[in-house]
Formats: structure tokens, sequence, C-alpha cells
């Protein structure tokens, strides 16, 4: 049953050449690489209406570890694609691998055979074969894309998308960077997810300890010591589970560079600086700041938003956010972005040359979840302007669900586990408001309400109980709005992705707030937003988090014309 | 006269310069159908997927959730002190399936001089019937000095409140014979790696067995305390105390074969899984 793809044979060959760069000396390559996807370095961007992308697997060393990184055109991150909106674009797409592959181009509302989902859009791209991507682009914006099949996310297969807007920039900037982040892992993603359903906090090193337990007793006193210990223990839940890949296995990398490589943007004093910033990740939500600068975020998930000014955002799996910066000094200023767990961080620099570098913050101390984000309605004295949407069905989702939400929580304005009342400005959903209102200004005709569900000691996801294999499609009515209502009955952050339609969040009063594509629901909330099912055709819906989608957390979604035609 | 059509003349110019300014104006805020006319649907696939069964669906996505994983655990292998003399003692398990249905294999015993001793394998179907619970039923065979014994097996065990792993297996083997093990360990943590794991076994049999010197009743308890250095989280050495304690009449064949039915042994080995 193992079908590990990614073994160092399951490369071709005759292309087997170094990724220079990635693993040659610092030296050597510094000036290259840092500058990133900036046009002196030749491929790393691509720009006009024809492309041909050619996915491969290519020898890395990023750590100090050979490795085999699934490439495109031989990059780590993929090239910058470069979009304009109006455009007709065609992609040829090839697979040098052994293995079959695809491309998503996240976030793009494109028609269901140009998705890039194996078994829904299309059959996939079989090793040797090329498929041609044509679609026009109706839409402008910072998008990402990347492999569908497998771990080929994992090991290298993300790249950015930007588009130019027909009309020019909304927000206007003086130059700009895109900032993607990810993890590199030196362990064979396959051993990764084998190894989640044989221990599923083997990557948990900040577990609890008899230490931990003297010190609370000598905070907090012995009675509410005890008492906390026994409430973890009566759900046989973990406080400190907040990510289950950690630090350990990753090395998290700014623009495909490590931090000790410390890739750097330029600026000169004065200018704003727009910041594109796409979580690429496969299992890794990042806290991101740049110490002495405040973030102006314009945009989400490409769309336009008010202009929002905070100090720090967290950045869940696939989500993508525009900031604007205006560095007044002339000096570095270090981009960190430390991951939710606090096992690690990205790192990057903007400074007004090459070689210049700030201080690194540490990270942060590593959070404990709370009975709030159990959904147990605690803890509200922390966050004011919450109140408790006492809606959750008496559900038995079977013996896969670990626990449910007693009083899960709408928590637009709850910036999240480890980013609560740190003295910083953080931006929440609730801060969110995109540009020209909904798409649909139709109320929903109905509510579809689906539970995130799973078992964290067997390593099970899915929604409402039922894994991909167990649960029939979601059926849209071509046309419809409807709203879809999301409970988090885990203690994990989830961001879910719809393919092919916007997904418009709703405040608790049900005002249009944020258009989105991925969207994060936190452990315990309840989240509601309008879907338009304009999109015919079969669609995948899924959590982004790699190894929750690969153990069941996905769900088709079929836009149905009445009569039952797909189209 | 001629006034008028200049006057309307200019006001439609100043309409249209109004309208065109607000069409400049970088602030969408206050026109909230901005994104209703700018969104456009996508085309209909011009080629549609169809239905496939949930394997080829699986395998043309290279994603499968009931994909089986196995794993082998030798939870002890260690040396002991014994009044006996030296033993080698194991018990390990491993298992094989899917989320909700594997296969479980158990085996555990004693080396002593060259002889197994008080040696058992379990091979199980363990099926999750609730949220930290599964059953399990098979078969299992006991070796080692004396007549070897087959008994059907069928038990629970899962993951009680507060973290305790526990096991219940309840036995029926040939000529009426009946038998009971109960297991429980806990996992405690000095450090991320340093890890205390306090363990308890129990055996029950519904009549005695004399050509394998076991009395009816409760047989025998063992308590051990095992403290062992996660070097990687599949390899870790230990070292442990264990209170081996025999009761009844399997109390007595110890003791008639010079053995000390109660005896706290001393343990050096390794945990280690893959």
């Amino acid at each position: 049953m193992n079908r590990s793809r990614f073994s160092s044979g399951s490369f071709n060959r005759s292309r087997r050449h170094f990724v220079q760069g990635l693993a040659g000396s610092a030296l050597a390559v510094a000036g290259a690489r840092h500058f990133g996807w900036a046009a002196a370095d030749a491929g790393a961007v691509l720009s006009g209406t024809e492309f041909d992308l050619e996915i491969g697997a290519l020898p890395v060393n990023l750590t100090g570890q050979a490795g085999i990184a699934t490439t495109v055109n031989g990059r780590l991150p993929a090239p910058l694609l470069r979009w304009r909106e109006g455009d007709v674009i065609t992609l040829r797409v090839s697979n040098r691998l052994s293995t079959p592959t695809s491309i998503h181009w996240h976030g793009m509302i494109v028609p269901a055979d140009m998705d890039g989902v194996p078994g829904l859009s299309f059959d996939g791209i079989g090793p040797g074969e090329t498929y041609v991507y044509r679609f026009k682009v109706n839409q402008s914006g910072t998008y990402w894309y990347h492999s569908h099949s497998r771990f080929q996310e994992q090991t290298g297969l993300y790249g950015p998308i930007v588009i130019e807007p027909r009309d020019g920039e909304r927000h206007r900037a003086d130059r700009e960077h895109v900032l993607l982040l990810s993890e590199w892992t030196d362990l064979d993603p396959e051993h990764i997810y084998r190894t989640l359903k044989r221990q599923s906090n083997y990557f948990n090193f900040h577990q609890r300890t008899v230490g931990d337990f003297l010190n609370d007793v000598r905070t907090q006193g012995l009675k509410p010591t005890l008492a906390d210990r026994r409430r973890w223990g009566q759900m046989r839940m973990d406080p400190t589970d907040l990510a289950d890949v950690s630090g350990y296995a990753y090395t998290y990398l700014l623009n495909g560079t490590t931090p000790a490589r410390n890739w750097t943007g330029l600026f000169r004093r004065g200018e704003k600086v727009r910041l594109r910033i796409i979580n690429g990740s496969s299992m890794t939500f990042f806290d991101i700041r740049i110490p002495g600068l405040k973030l102006t975020v314009v945009a989400a998930d490409g769309q336009d938003v008010e202009p929002v000014t905070v100090d720090e955002f967290r950045i869940g799996l696939a989500e993508v956010y525009d900031v604007i910066v205006e560095p007044k000094e002339d000096r570095a200023y270090t981009i960190f972005a430390q991951s939710l767990d606090r096992s690690g961080y990205a790192r990057g620099t903007l400074a007004p040359q090459l070689g210049m570098q700030a201080e690194v913050p540490s990270l942060d101390s590593r959070p404990l979840l709370t009975m709030m984000d159990m959904g147990m309605g605690h803890d509200m004295s922390h966050m004011p302007g919450m109140s408790a949407a006492p809606h959750h069905a008496p559900a038995d989702f079977g013996p896969n669900v670990d626990m449910l939400a007693a009083q899960p929580q709408s928590r637009l304005d709850d910036p999240g586990v480890g980013l609560r009342n740190n003295g910083r400005r953080v931006l929440t959903y609730a801060d969110l408001h995109t540009l020209g209102g909904p798409i649909d200004h139709r109320p929903a005709g109905r509510d579809v309400e689906l539970h995130l569900t799973g078992h964290m000691e067997r390593f099970v996801w899915s929604f409402n109980g039922q894994k991909f294999s167990e649960a029939e499609p979601l059926r849209f009515n071509y046309g419809e709005r409807l709203r879809l209502v999301l409970v988090n009955d885990s203690m994990m952050n989830h961001p879910i992705h719809l393919h092919g339609m916007w997904g418009e969040i709703e405040s608790e009063k049900g005002e249009f707030l944020v258009r989105k594509h991925t969207i994060t629901v936190q452990p315990g909330q309840r989240l509601a937003y309008g879907v338009t099912a304009d999109a015919l055709g079969r669609w995948a819906y899924h959590c982004h988090l790699l190894y929750h989608m690969e153990a069941g957390m996905f769900r088709e979604v079929r836009v149905e014309r009445k009569d039952g035609a797909a189209s | 006269m001629a006034r008028a059509p200049l006057t309307l003349f200019c006001s439609a110019l100043g309409l249209m310069l109004a309208a065109g300014a607000l069409a400049d104006q970088p602030q969408g805020s206050t026109d909230d159908t901005g994104s209703e006319t700018a969104h456009v649907p996508p085309d209909p696939p011009h080629h549609e997927m169809g239905d496939m069964t949930y394997p080829r669906m699986a395998s043309m996505m290279q994603m499968d959730d009931r994909a089986r994983t196995g794993m082998a655990l030798l939870d002890q292998l260690e040396w002991r002190h014994t009044a006996e003399g030296n033993a080698a003692v194991w018990d390990a398990e491993g298992w094989y399936g899917g989320d909700n249905n594997k296969v479980w294999f158990r085996s555990e015993g004693e080396r002593i001089a060259g002889a197994t001793q008080n040696a058992r394998a379990d091979v199980l179907w363990d099926h999750t019937v609730a949220r930290w619970w599964s059953v399990q039923a098979g078969a299992r065979q006991d070796f080692g000095a004396g007549p070897g014994r087959t008994w059907a097996a069928i038990g629970v065990q899962g993951l009680a409140p507060y973290w305790f792993n526990t096991e219940a297996t309840f036995y029926v083997g040939e000529q009426g014979r009946t038998a009971m093990r109960l297991k429980a360990e806990y996992e405690l943590l000095f450090s991320q790696r340093l890890v205390l794991q306090p363990e308890g076994e129990a055996n029950l049999y519904g009549k005695s067995d004399p050509a394998r010197q076991l009395g009816s009743g409760l047989s025998d308890l063992e308590i051990g305390l095992r403290l062992r250095y996660e070097v990687r989280r599949e390899f870790a050495p230990y070292i442990g105390v264990v209170w081996a304690r025999q009761f009844g009449s399997t109390a007595d064949h110890v003791r008639e074969s010079g053995g000390n039915p109660s005896e706290v042994q001393f343990a050096a080995g390794l945990r280690a899984w893959f």
C-alpha cells in the first residue's frame, strides 16, 4: 500500500541537474538569489499569454542534506506568472516526472476542466504527457498555483501568480515584492503521513511535562492546576497540539530561501512597497510581521479591501494578503513569519541594499489552546463582542470524531490562539471589507451546514465525520445563492478552500465582509459565508492542510442544473 | 433663447465629468455593486468528467483515505535481573489496516537460561466501535514451558480518560478453560524525550492448569516503571524496575520450584517502533 512516489528514483535521470543557487555556496550565488523574483533572474518571472511549464524532479540541498524537489522549469519555487486581466492565456504543462501530476490555479475562476484537480477536472497529466490549459483571465490580483497530486506541493510545486488589473492598480505602489512562504522537509512526505497515522503527536516537542505541572501549581495553585489537567484528561485532548507537523521536520522558507540565507527585497527610503504575501506551505500557519513597519492590508485573496493598518497578521494555508509598507528609514527591516506552533520561522529582509540585515525577533512564547478553542464557550471575558451561537446539532458523527464544539462561536474578531492580547494590532476577518460589495446581493436561499471533524489519535479528518471515500458529493443548484456554515468541531485551524466559486464571509448580523477563496475556520468557531453556484461542473472542496486533505477532509461539490445535467 | 441649449450642453458636460470623476475614485466602498458587475462566472467545461468508482477516483487523484498503514512496536525488549537468573523479556505488538479495521498482533514472553517461558501470541481483528475504543477478536497461542494452549479471544482496547492506554481481553480455551488479561499503561513526560511509563498487567484463569504451573483466579500481576530516553521517537533505550507477583496456586508452583512469588526485578532494555 506504500505508494512512495517521491523516492529518489522517481525522477527522470536524463534531466538530472542541480538547482543552482539553492545548493551552491552562499557567497557565489548570493547576488542572483537575493533578487528572488526580480527580472534580473531570467526565467524566474514569466509573462505574456503563452507559457510552457515543465514539471520535473531535481536534486536540491537546502538544509545540508540532499533531497529531491518537484519543480517547474527547474525552479523551486515555480516561476512567477504575470498575467493581464482580460487576456486569454495558454499554459502547456508537461510532465517529466515518472508519476502523474497536475496544476491547480488557486483562486482563479476558470472552467471546471481547467481547474486542475485529477479525477474531478481532468484525468491528470501522466508521465511524458502535456496538458494544455487555456482560459480567459477575468480577475486581477495576487494568486498562486500548485500541484493537486499527492504530496508534490510539499516537495516544491508551488509558484505565484500576479494579474495586472485592466484599469491599473487601485492602490499604487512604487515597487513590489512577492513573498511566498513555504516549508522544506528532508523527510519523504509519504513517511510524514505514515508517521502521523502511527503516532499523531510525533512532531510535537512541546507537550506538557511534569515540570510544567509543578510550574502551574506554583503560579496558579494546586486546585486550578488539577482542574485544568482533569478537563484536558477527560477529553483526552492536548492543549499543546497546535500543529501536526512542526519545525522538527520543516525548514521554513521565504521565496524558497532558508532563514539563514535571508532572502532580501530592496526598497528606497520613502517608497511605497507592495508586498504580495502567499502562504504556499503544506501544513503551516504563519504569523507575519515586519518590526518597525506598519502593514496596510489592501487586498485579501486577490480582492481589494478597504485599507486596514495592522502590526501583524496570521496567514492560513493558501491564503493571500497584499500589504503596503512605507519604510521611512535607510535601514534593514526583518520580515518575520513564525509558525503558529512557534517551532520555527521563515525570515527575510527588506533593505536599501543587499547584504544589510536587521535584528531577528525571538519566537513568541508558545501558546496553549483554551477551552474557548475547544468550543466550550469559556474564556469569553478575553474577547469582547462575542456572543455564543448555541447552534450545535446534537450530532453523532461516528467513531472517527474525537470532539464536538458544544458552544461554537462566531469570533470573527478573534485573532486566534497565540495572537490574543499580544500588544500588537493583529488583523482579524472582522477587519476585512472587500471593496465593491458581494458578487451577488441575493439573500441565501438555503443554508448548508458542515462540521469540520477529526480524530487526532487516529489522524482521520473529515466533514461531518465522513471521509471523502464515505461521502456523497454536495450538490448545488446552478445559479442559486446559498450559505455555507462551517462549524469547527476540532482543536485545529482548518483553511477551507472551495474551487471554482468565491466564498463571501458574513458578519454575525449577516452583512457582507470579505470575499475569499480560502477561509480559515478557527477551533470552536462557527463561520458563515455566501456562495453563488454559478460555476457548472465538479469541484473540489477541502481543507488545505495537505495531510488533512489526504486523510479524508475533502468533498466533491457538484454544481448542476435543476434537471440534473451538469452542463 | 440660444442660451438654453448651451446650458443644457454645459450641464450634460458637467454630469459627464462628474461621472468620470466618480469612476476614477479609488474608493469603491460607496459603490457596493462593483463586484457584481465585475465578476465573470466561468464557462461550462468543454470536457466533463464522468462518474467513476471510488478506487478509480482515488487512483487518479493519488489520494486515498482508505489506504492501509502498518506499525510494528517493540514496546519492551529487556534484560531483567531475577532470582532465577537473567531473563530476556519481550512485549511486542503490530498492526496493519485502515482507520477502523486492522489486523492486530501481540506477543510477549521471556527466555530464561535458554528456555522460553510464559510466552504467547495473539492475532486479532481490531474494529473501531467508539470514539476511543475498539473491539478485538481472534486467537491466542501459548507456548514455552509446558504444553501449548490455544484460545479464542475477544476484547476491548482503547484510550481511557486521562490518557490511560487500556486493554482487556477474555479468552476461551480447550477443556472449558477461560482466561482474562488486563493491561493499562500511562506516559509521564519529564522532558520532551525523557518519558516515564508506568504499566500494569494482570492475568486471571478460570481453572488451574498444573501442566503450565497456573492456578485459578488471579494468577499474576506485574507492575513496571520504565524510564526511557527517546533518542528519536522510534528509538528509546530505558531502565526500569518491575514488581512481579504471583498469587494462589501459581505462587505455590513458583515456591515449589524454589522461586519467590513476589519479586522486585531491575530491567534495562530498548523500545523501538517503525
